[in-house]
């Protein structure tokens, strides 16, 4: 312990030739700080200008927020109200996990032969991989809510274009999921199927499926998950689900229903997510 | 190749035959396994058929407008090349750029201001809900449960009250977006916390610096490449939340695409559309550049 006052004193007495010897390490000014610097300013410069575009300022802020408070203090305690009663909004969150299971199902079963053919390793032809693949990415580009719209405009209001909807937006995303997961499959038991004699379809089925099928059965439960959610708001543009009532109870102003949806909501999510994360783990666990 | 497998030794069958019954039986449960879930799977999806009234008839007589739909908002309406294809007349189809191009503008001004309010809140909750910096586990488990909340809750549902609250605009929109991002930034950027290496902190510590300089110089430089990642998947979540915030009011593009849907102004909807995908794919291959950038940099080190 005594000795670190003398290290000191020893350290200060070679601080000048240290700086002699390594000037850059002493220097205040470095470019990497330099652009460190700009960096930020100019992050800050884009927040300026982002604030004034959008008209953010502070009176509306604060009566803003005042606001909020007073809808949190009407929203206790969460009860059913006349426009939205208990067995209505149960029935609705089931409705909602009726679409977002059925759109999950129908997205992964039809997903399922795309994202062979946008896979490298098991595509049938090049051309066809790329025009699959920029489709993929197509579908991916819109959100579900623009699906649920368009589709609202074809089968009518009602949960079923939300199971479209659902299903449209997720085509894309397992088509890319599964084909990434296809490409990832290991090589060698695959050349081995080849090299006993099997055809390019026996590979596929021996060589890749058996060793990818848990992995995008994984996915699909993680992506049903995301769709829970998704399914919630899909409501707002009239495509079904709890998002309907939450949506009319919101703009009505009848808060203590709103905190009872919500509270619902949490419940519902928190228990698909336990549930579904198990069911993950014994998937994964058994490949 | 005959020769040779019969040259192999075969089992004698009485030793034979019980790894063939094993294996039989093996294959029998896992069959039986399969069905079961096939059974279920099946039974859900019919049950989830009936409850969101999927009427297939409805779909196989009007399934052909869904395609249709794309084919009339891809003919021109009016103009002079009217019943060609938007693209032989870009000037006719995007007329409305002028007024589209600030509203895009807006749009990711919006996810930018979320980001970076968000990511505030985020660094701050996470921080808080990291079990190797916050000691005190009901603050941990408090923060825990208030990150889920933002995370689960959808950003919509919090525009939605916004709008009532804040009134309608971009302002509503920035809020919920920023809710959201600081629920799952704040829980990735906990996750990143707890997974540091605690020999630097250890080191610092032992070399005398003080709590910010033990957290500058051993906490930052580890968390920050992870906190950049995760902040930049981040925007392009937020890029397309924000492009749908206007389908309640709650400012930028979806607005005037949500006005187009309902009012069949048929080739405005193709030109948002396209709009809408080209950013959203520009954003999400700039972001990803720049991640694996600061991943080499990283390495680089």
């Amino acid at each position: 312990m005594s000795g670190t006052p003398a290290l000191r004193e020893t350290a200060r007495v070679r601080l000048p030739v240290l700086r002699a010897t390594h000037p850059a390490q002493f220097r205040a000014v470095t470019p990497t700080r330099l652009a460190v610097v700009a960096v930020l300013l100019g992050m800050a410069g884009l927040f300026a200008l982002g604030v004034w575009r959008l008209e953010i300022d502070t009176s509306r802020l604060l009566s803003g927020f005042g606001q909020m408070l007073h809808f949190l203090t009407l929203m206790i305690p969460p009860a059913p109200t006349r426009g939205a009663s208990l067995e209505g909004v149960l029935l609705a969150l089931v409705e909602t996990l009726g679409i977002a299971f059925l759109g999950t199902l129908l997205a992964a079963i039809i997903a399922f032969p795309i994202g062979f053919l946008a896979a490298r390793n098991a595509t049938v032809n090049q051309a066809l991989r790329f025009v699959t693949r920029r489709g993929l990415d197509g579908l991916r580009g819109i959100d579900v809510l623009i699906w649920a719209l368009i589709w609202v405009g074809v089968v009518g209001l009602g949960p079923f274009a939300g199971v479209l909807a659902i299903m449209t937006s997720d085509i894309g995303n397992f088509g890319k999921l599964y084909s990434e997961a296809l490409e990832a499959a290991d090589r060698k038991p695959q050349e081995g199927v080849v090299a006993s004699g099997g055809s390019g379809l026996h590979r596929v089925r021996y060589g890749i499926l058996p060793e990818v099928l848990p992995v995008l059965a994984g996915q699909t439960l993680y992506y049903f998950e995301g769709n829970v959610r998704a399914s919630m708001i899909i409501g707002i543009v009239g495509a079904g689900g709890i998002g309907m009532i939450l949506t009319e109870m919101i703009r009505t102003m009848e808060w203590q229903a709103v905190s009872m949806i919500v509270l619902l909501l949490l419940v519902v999510v928190a228990l698909i997510d336990f549930g579904s994360g198990r069911l993950r783990q014994r998937l994964m666990g058994r490949a | 190749m005959t020769q040779g497998a019969a040259a192999l030794p075969r089992l004698p069958a009485e030793r034979l035959e019980p790894l063939r019954a094993g294996y039989a039986a093996v294959r029998r449960a896992q069959r039986r396994r399969l069905l079961l879930a096939l059974t279920i799977v099946m039974a859900l999806a019919l049950l989830s058929a009936w409850v969101a009234e999927v009427r297939p008839a409805v779909l196989w007589e009007r399934g052909d407008e869904f395609f249709g739909y794309f084919a009339r908002i891809l003919t021109l309406e009016g103009g002079e090349r009217a019943g060609q294809w938007v693209w032989m007349d870009p000037a006719e189809w995007f007329w409305g750029l002028h007024r589209w191009l600030p509203l895009l503008a807006d749009t990711l001004l919006m996810a930018y201001i979320a980001l970076l309010v968000g990511g505030l809140g985020g660094f701050a909750l996470g921080l808080l809900a990291a079990a190797n910096i916050t000691p005190s586990a009901p603050l941990r488990w408090g923060v825990k449960r208030a990150l889920e909340f933002c995370r689960t809750v959808p950003d919509l549902v919090f525009a939605l009250i916004f709008v009532i609250a804040f009134g309608l605009g971009p302002l509503a929109g920035v809020l919920a977006i920023a809710i959201s991002t600081a629920g799952w930034l704040g829980k990735l950027f906990s996750e990143v916390v707890e997974n540091i290496d605690m020999k630097p902190v250890e080191g610092a510590t032992a070399a005398g610096a003080s709590w910010t300089q033990m957290a500058r110089f051993a906490v930052v430089p580890q968390v920050l490449p992870g906190f950049m990642s995760y902040a930049l998947l981040r925007f392009e979540m937020n890029v397309r939340a924000a492009t749908v915030m206007g389908f309640v009011g709650a400012g930028g593009i979806g607005h005037v695409l949500v006005e187009a849907v309902r009012k069949f102004y048929l080739n405005d909807v193709a030109a948002l559309l396209v709009l809408i995908i080209l950013t959203v794919t520009l954003i999400d291959l700039g972001a990803s550049w720049l991640r694996r950038r600061l991943l080499a940099a990283e390495m680089g080190r």
